[in-house]
């Protein structure tokens, strides 16, 4: 399978924090959720994708072609979305596409007026007086508007409310129902990405846990809970994000490891439930 | 006409839920033979699910010889396969006797109890059959 995007071996030193050896591929065509909490890495790989900043080492490739050698040409067809508008605040919706609209060989003037209409948003109106919702989707708008091949979207969910974050997720699904492009997203809202993930990217203190299908991963583990002193300490390292309370203890586990382990209560995971137990894991190790 | 519901509270998983609806639709005739179903990337914006697990419906239902993909045109209804279908209802129907045995077996009901209820149950269908004429 063709790889819109394949990072490798990627680092980046911020004192303590950083990026560590960031692996991953995202192939042609799907949509990858990035997800990890605040400071766990995210935005850095993401402005390493973008340069935006110096990296230490590592390797990244868009549609095959190496990020900072074909730097002009990649970006043509990237269309980014961050978590606050670059653009000046005096603007109106109509001056922000003159803006862009020199920088890209593809721009469309009449696609940036039909997603401006899609939207809702007023083509006159001032950058300063839209609301958190309507700068996303200004965003978006500019994004799409000159025909990218690669989305890259950083917490474009973060505070919005349900009715602009389903909208958003149905203009990303409906941009992917051409299979030559791709999504890449980061956020921390599970429902979002339990809906249209492809694939899914964990990142936890700058490392990358797990990536891998959607399906895969919720397939890969199953909830186990059970009481007190069944298991020897062997079999309790087979629990990811063991947890114990005075009448029992719960974790997840690979389904693999279960004939290793006595009998015990399993349940299917959930999304939510993978991100907070690889979250605690990832907390234990530290500790 | 045919409609696909995917439930989030089900346990089973959201792509074995496509495929089984699918799969219903061929065999009452919903879908006929012939007919083109929508494209993985359609269904999958359609119905609000990734494109990989619509994808991995459908891989199945072609594995399971229900439809054929055609690449570059889409994926369409196959002929029904009678034998595969009579299989698949023979375990079906297996699957209920055992379940009577053991439901039996809960309340101490044996095999010559069991088999006059089937006997009385054939024979109600038989009658209801004539009279429905």
């Amino acid at each position: 399978m063709e790889n819109a995007l394949e990072i490798k071996n990627l680092v980046k030193r911020f004192g303590k924090f950083g990026v560590h050896d960031v692996s991953f591929s995202l192939p042609k065509g799907y949509i990858m959720g990035f997800v990890g909490k605040n400071g766990a890495g995210k935005t850095t790989t993401i402005k390493a994708i973008l340069n935006m900043l110096n990296r230490d080492s590592g390797e990244i490739k868009i549609f095959g072609k190496d990020n900072l050698k074909d730097e002009a040409e990649i970006k043509q067809k990237i269309g980014v979305v961050m978590d606050s508008p670059f653009y000046e605040n005096e603007w109106t919706l109509v001056q922000v596409g003159k803006a862009l609209k020199p920088f890209y060989t593809d721009w469309s003037d009449t696609k940036f007026g039909d997603l401006l209409h899609h939207f809702n948003l007023d083509p006159n109106k001032k950058i300063k007086e839209l609301s958190r919702g309507m700068k996303m989707k200004i965003m978006v708008a500019c994004a799409l508007a000159h025909d990218p091949d690669l989305l890259i979207l950083d917490e474009p969910t973060g505070g919005l409310d349900a009715v602009a974050r389903d909208e958003l997720l149905e203009t990303l699904q409906a941009f992917v129902k051409d299979e030559n492009k791709s999504i890449l997203f980061s956020t921390h809202i599970t429902t979002d990405l339990e809906k249209i993930a492809d694939y899914l990217t964990f990142i936890e203190n700058g490392k990358i846990v797990h990536s891998d299908t959607k399906d895969n991963m919720l397939e890969k583990y199953v909830v186990v809970k059970g009481g007190l002193n069944v298991l020897s300490p062997e079999q309790k390292k087979l629990i990811i994000a063991y947890h114990e309370t005075k009448v029992g203890f719960d974790g997840i586990t690979d389904k693999a490891n279960l004939k290793s382990l006595p009998k015990l209560v399993t349940e299917p995971c959930t999304m939510d439930e993978l991100v907070v137990r690889f979250n605690k894991e990832g907390r234990n190790n530290k500790e | 006409m045919y409609s696909i519901v995917i439930s989030n509270t089900l346990t089973l998983p959201i792509y074995e839920q496509v495929k089984n609806q699918i799969r219903l639709a061929i065999i009452n005739d919903e879908l006929a033979v012939g007919e083109m179903l929508p494209s993985i990337r359609q269904l999958a914006q359609d119905l609000r699910i990734s494109v990989i697990t619509t994808k991995r419906a459908y891989d199945e239902l072609e594995a399971e010889g229900y439809i054929t993909n055609v690449q570059g045109k889409g994926c369409f209804v196959k002929p029904k396969n009678f034998e595969f279908i009579r299989e698949q209802k023979l375990k079906e129907i297996e699957q209920h006797f055992s379940d009577a045995i053991s439901c039996g077996q809960l309340i101490k009901i044996g095999g010559v109890e069991l088999h006059e209820m089937l006997e009385i149950l054939l024979k109600e269908s038989e009658d209801g059959k004539c009279t429905g004429n």
